[in-house]
């Protein structure tokens, strides 16, 4: 079955009217889409670590009970680091979600083909590992279902959602990783004083 | 017993959230810490795992420990560069495998490189020579707010015996 849904539309879809959720984004295409859809200083996109997305949600879902977390990663980043799965699948954090946008390629590097491209099932994988809820999206219909689920259920909550082939323009964040990280703390922790983290 | 000094000093330093791969050195701080109600102890499948989670955690205001051995160094080289690059606060506490004494020759290559792997991604290295030493150099690592791992030599934790494995 063709992809339908283009990746931009998704994230924006997934973050618009976001209220006080937490963003972090796996390295490369999904750090753009987030970016393009608005930054924010509770956005965390980040630029390497590949394979570290999903445990970065983890321990900061695990740091913030109170507070909705969500993980926008690529099918690449997410293979690379697929023992976290069965890592959270122990842990079970109720407030953290993973979506997982998979085109199919890597797209940083010459859009050459994943393993999801030959039919490995993340979706089948997050649900072996304990994860509550676990859905393949391919429509925008699904889109606008996922998006109350990440804000309204009982987690953790995983989806991976189909999407285009598409080289795109770069939206770039900020690239200094204690600017990213220290705006992060200090928006949520701090009312917006920067103190926490140069503690 | 070193177990319990340096649990009780993750408890002062206000550690909640405890990553670790299980490893038979760390057996008794690893009991300490998952039956302590004010940590979350989480076990991962490999050491990279515990340097994400540490990172998400800081980001989150909480602070962390990641006990492994020191085969994981080998594990988690290229997502130090986010500890790094983000300048995280980050405190390891590895049990050394690949000593003097060591039966097993495929531990010995990441024990020697060890420290030099930790110091080529600029994590600061103390070692523990003697079980004396432990606590107060991981008391130490809290403090600086920067990468660092405390090297338990296995003089202190002595050294695996495969004969006494056989014979269980």
């Amino acid at each position: 079955m063709k992809a339908t849904l283009h990746r931009r539309e998704v994230v924006k879809s997934l973050l618009k009217d976001r209220k006080d959720l937490l963003v972090l984004a796996g390295l490369g295409s999904t750090s753009w889409d987030i970016t393009a859809a608005g930054d924010s200083p509770l956005s965390f996109p980040t630029w390497g670590a590949m394979g570290q997305a999903a445990m970065m949600g983890l321990g900061l879902a695990l740091a913030q009970p109170r507070r909705r977390v969500l993980v926008v990663t690529g099918d690449g980043e997410m293979l690379m680091g697929l023992g976290a799965l069965a890592t959270i699948g122990v842990q079970r954090p109720a407030n953290l979600s993973i979506v997982v946008i998979d085109n199919e390629r890597y797209g940083e590097t010459g859009m050459q083909t994943t393993h999801t491209a030959h039919g490995i099932d993340l979706a089948a994988m997050a649900r072996a590992c304990g994860f509550k809820h676990s859905t393949l999206v391919r429509t925008k219909a699904g889109v606008a279902k996922l998006r109350s689920a990440i804000h309204g259920k009982s987690g953790p909550l995983f989806a991976q959602v189909k999407v285009k082939a598409e080289k795109l323009p770069l939206v770039l964040p900020p690239h200094d990783g204690v600017l990213l990280k220290e705006r992060f703390c200090a928006a949520l922790l701090n009312q917006g004083q920067t103190t926490f983290c140069s503690d | 017993m070193w177990p319990e000094k340096v649990h009780k000093e993750l408890s002062s330093a206000g550690v909640r959230v405890v990553g670790y791969v299980p490893d038979a050195g760390h057996k008794r701080l690893i009991e300490l810490c998952r039956a302590d109600r004010k940590m979350r102890a989480v076990v991962l499948t490999t050491e990279e795992e515990g340097i994400g989670l540490a990172a998400g955690a800081w980001l989150g205001g909480q602070k962390s420990v990641l006990l492994m051995q020191s085969s994981g160094v080998g594990n988690i080289v290229n997502v130090l560069g986010m500890v790094q690059v983000c300048r995280f606060p980050l405190v390891m506490i590895i049990t050394m495998r690949g000593e003097q004494g060591e039966f097993n020759p495929w531990q010995v290559p990441m024990g020697l490189a060890t420290p030099q792997v930790l110091e080529a991604m600029s994590v600061s290295v103390r070692r523990a020579s003697d079980a004396s030493e432990v606590a107060p150099l991981v008391a130490e690592a809290f403090k600086g707010g920067t990468a660092a791992a405390v090297l338990i030599s296995q003089s202190v934790i002595g050294i695996k015996s495969f004969q006494e494995q056989r014979a269980q």
